[in-house]
């Protein structure tokens, strides 16, 4: 017997976009903040 | 065009990654100066003449931001990221025309006009999106992208100075590094022109309250409420008294300690100037996140009031202790970073998600009104107290009286915020049916 309900089809894994996009803006800013604390270290050692 | 809408079952952390792919592109903007030297030289320019692309598209971030934040809303945040990207790398792509043909004004028409539009179309281009995906959270939502903008500085100021090394500094090696820019920028912020969707409700799954919950005003009627006067006040207020520390901080460090045992080098000033920076960025994702939690007035009493006090402190003590100096000017940098993230979240609260992009943009006007105000207040008070015959310390002694006067103003401007007069808001699907159907009857 049927339910009687539609099911959706099921959505498609997005982890690997997340992770790649998340990536993709996260190397570059962490090259930013590595020259930052570089740096950020004169302040103590300058 | 109409907005891309989200297919089932799309993440909204997705969205996030799209707005920064932008804001730290875009955040370039902040690090011309590293252009500044090498152009001076090769063209024979003068210093004023060399910073005339930047403050040209400071100005265009402004006035772009207040005229096409409505096209936005209309388009949709994947045409404002496609026009960002189109504006910004074609901006760079022109100036290396410039600089290869040594003609400085196609750097000015490039860099400052064309780069200047995709600067303020960026910058507002994901703020209504982030927020409808994330009405639980609008403040980390926003918090997020307006981090990008102090993060994409910190990535083009090693990244410039290091290409100019590699081309050299003559006008050759400038048009190759402003074109590797303009080419390299246009595949970075491509992930958020692909990436960007809205979404397909009005309730993203598991995302807490509806984003139309609450009051909708419109962007026209906005600026006709005396709450958006107050956030202008607010917002313009705390600018000029981050900007007044930011403008001057390397010569003030010195400046303040220069009679001391311990006197500060210009390497520990460069690396003063390099942690401000880093608590400007750190004060946009955390104070924004903190607002979703304890209100969008109490974060901005704290801004502008514990604010106030930082600059007591420093007035009164800063010159007797590095360590709170330095702290001090370190909390004030948070809060500036903090006021420029809170704000989408704050206007969101108050005028709803309905045209929040394009309110966002006309107070904007705020920023560009306090870049010129802060550095003209320290500079010319520096000046005349030099002049005076004063120096160290007791020459930003009345600046930072004047900031706590303007923090103290805006505390005040926060204060008289209230929730907007139902006669502004739009009406509801329903009531504008009923209202229509009155109106008829009536006729």
């Amino acid at each position: 017997m049927s339910s009687g309900t539609s099911q959706s089809p099921p959505s498609p894994d997005r982890r690997g976009l997340i992770a790649f996009a998340w990536v993709w803006v996260g190397v570059p800013l962490a090259y930013g903040l590595y020259e930052l604390v570089r740096k950020a270290t004169q302040l103590f050692t300058g | 065009m109409s907005p891309p809408v989200a297919p089932p079952g799309w993440s909204r952390w997705l969205v996030p990654p799209a707005a920064l792919s932008v804001h730290l592109s875009i955040g370039q903007a902040y690090a011309w100066s590293v252009f500044k030297p090498p152009l001076e030289s090769a063209l024979g320019l003068s210093g004023t003449q060399s910073a005339l692309p930047f403050q040209l598209g400071i100005v265009m971030l402004g006035l772009s931001a207040a005229f096409g934040g409505t096209l936005v809303e209309c388009n949709g945040p994947r045409w404002a990221m496609t026009v960002a990207l189109v504006c910004f790398s074609s901006g760079f792509l022109l100036s290396a025309l410039g600089a290869a043909t040594e003609q400085y004004w196609l750097i000015v028409l490039g860099y400052g006009f064309v780069g200047g539009i995709g600067l303020g179309i960026g910058y507002i281009s994901p703020v209504s999106t982030l927020i409808k995906w994330f009405p639980d959270r609008p403040g980390m939502a926003t918090g997020i992208a307006i981090m990008g903008f102090g993060g994409g500085a910190l990535i083009a100021s090693p990244w410039s100075a290091q290409m100019l090394e590699s081309f050299g500094a003559d006008s050759s090696g400038i048009a190759l590094a402003f074109l590797v820019h303009g080419l390299t920028y246009a595949v970075f912020m491509l992930l958020g022109v692909l990436l960007v969707r809205v979404p397909r409700t009005e309730k993203p799954v598991d995302s807490g309250p509806s984003v139309l919950a609450g009051p909708q005003v419109s962007a026209n009627q906005a600026i006709r409420t005396p709450q958006f006067w107050c956030l202008w006040i607010v917002l313009c207020m705390n600018v000029t008294a981050g900007i007044g520390i930011l403008e001057k901080a390397a010569p003030m460090i010195t400046d303040f300690f220069a009679d001391t045992s311990t006197p500060v080098s210009v390497t520990a000033a460069a690396g003063f100037v390099a942690l401000l920076s880093a608590a400007n960025m750190a004060g946009r994702i955390a104070w924004s996140s903190t607002s979703d939690l304890i209100g969008r007035k109490n974060i901005y009493r704290v801004y502008l009031g514990v604010g106030a006090l930082m600059y007591a402190l420093i007035a009164l003590f800063g010159d007797s202790s590095k360590p709170l100096f330095v702290l001090c000017a370190l909390v004030i940098l948070s809060f500036y970073g903090g006021g420029f993230a809170t704000v989408p979240a704050y206007l969101k609260d108050l005028f709803g998600t309905y045209q929040v992009g394009a309110i966002h943009g006309r107070l904007l006007t705020a920023w560009s009104t306090a870049g010129v105000l802060g550095p003209l207040i320290v500079n010319w008070i520096a000046d005349r107290q030099e002049e005076a015959g004063r120096h160290g310390a007791a020459l930003y002694g009345m600046s930072f009286v004047i900031m706590i006067g303007l923090l103290v103003v805006g505390f005040v401007a926060n204060e008289l915020v209230r929730p907007v007069h139902p006669r502004h808001h739009v009406p509801a699907p329903k009531e504008a049916a009923h209202v229509q159907r009155h109106q008829s009857e009536s006729a």
